[in-house]
């Protein structure tokens, strides 16, 4: 069966359909590039600069800068028929937990960003869409063009199932973001057969 | 600069704004029609809403809503907070004025993956 043969539902309502993903990831591990690669819109973001700036202290539990930096990433790319697809950048670290629940209902699925150097930073992300079973992908972004580990050492680090897909990204390149929401779209209808 | 000069009262480039946002909506955070309209909700105005002579800024959302945007975008180009939007729309559904297409999960009531939805979408992303 495509989706070509089968009766379209949505004709009958004939309009616009938004459809949501959300991007997860640690501290500056490129969600904010990632959704401005393929969005069709400037990202709006609320991340202020010293987000990125923060990293080194801002890496424990301790909320240095809350006030500065609540980050939502939001992103569109329109498709055909009146499909609209939102990315939502959500941040990583477990304080932002609250903004999830609700950024994350009715996603069709999630890319989880990964710094390959700071591979634990993936955990809260890869733990939310496990627990709330909503399917991902890991994109391992390829900072310097280099990759600090290999990905079959990144699944086994984040204790993958070998059905997740762990890709190796430029998180800059409009190619890769494309390759890697295919992927995640293949993988949740993978997933749910 | 007197307030006539300024092409945009709310524009709080140059500090705070002279007309707080939650007075837009008269303190309230939510309306009968809108209880939690999502932020990537699209509204779009209806023919009745462009036929309407609306002021501020509701008819600010009924002109940009022509072309249909969703609401995190409209409070970009309002400049107002997304709550202070939600509850704009909200008065606009109910006056007919715009539509709200509400997001489409990715399951269905059941709880099943929609696989339709996925292939269309996956076909829209291959065709990008």
């Amino acid at each position: 069966m495509t989706w070509l043969e089968v009766p379209d539902p949505f004709d009958v309502h004939a309009g616009i359909f938004p459809v949501k993903l959300v991007v997860a990831g640690g501290w500056g591990s490129g969600k904010t590039t990632f959704v401005g690669a393929i969005s069709e819109i400037v990202p709006i973001t609320t991340e202020a600069p010293i987000t990125e700036v923060s990293a080194e202290v801002d890496t424990g539990a301790v909320a240095t800068k809350v006030a500065t930096t609540v980050a939502l990433d939001f992103g569109r790319i329109s498709l055909h028929s009146g499909l609209v697809l939102y990315l939502f950048g959500l941040p990583g670290q477990a304080r932002f937990r609250f903004a999830w629940d609700n950024a994350s209902q009715g996603a069709i699925g999630s890319v989880i960003l990964a710094d390959s150097c700071r591979i634990a930073d993936a955990f809260t992300s890869v733990d939310f869409c496990e627990a709330q079973g909503i399917p991902f992908v890991i994109a391992v972004n390829r900072f310097d063009g280099e990759l600090a580990h290999d990905l079959a050492a990144v699944r086994a680090a984040l204790v993958l199932s070998d059905q997740v897909p762990v890709l190796d990204v430029d998180a800059r390149s409009r190619a890769d973001a494309k390759r890697t929401l295919i992927a995640l779209v293949q993988h949740a209808l993978s997933a749910s057969s | 600069m007197s307030l006539h000069d300024d092409p945009d009262p709310f524009d709080d480039d140059e500090g705070a704004a002279l007309v707080r946002p939650y007075a837009l909506v008269g303190g309230r955070t939510r309306t009968e029609a809108s209880p939690a309209l999502p932020v990537e909700a699209i509204v779009e105005t209806t023919e009745l809403g462009a036929g309407t002579r609306i002021a501020l800024e509701k008819g600010a959302i009924v002109r940009q809503c022509v072309e249909p945007c969703s609401i995190v975008e409209l409070s970009v180009h309002l400049k107002v907070p997304v709550g202070v939007t939600r509850v704009l729309v909200g008065d606009l559904m109910r006056m007919g004025a715009v539509i709200v297409h509400l997001p489409i999960p990715g399951q269905l009531p059941d709880g099943r993956v929609d696989r339709v939805l996925l292939e269309r979408v996956l076909a829209g992303l291959e065709a990008l």
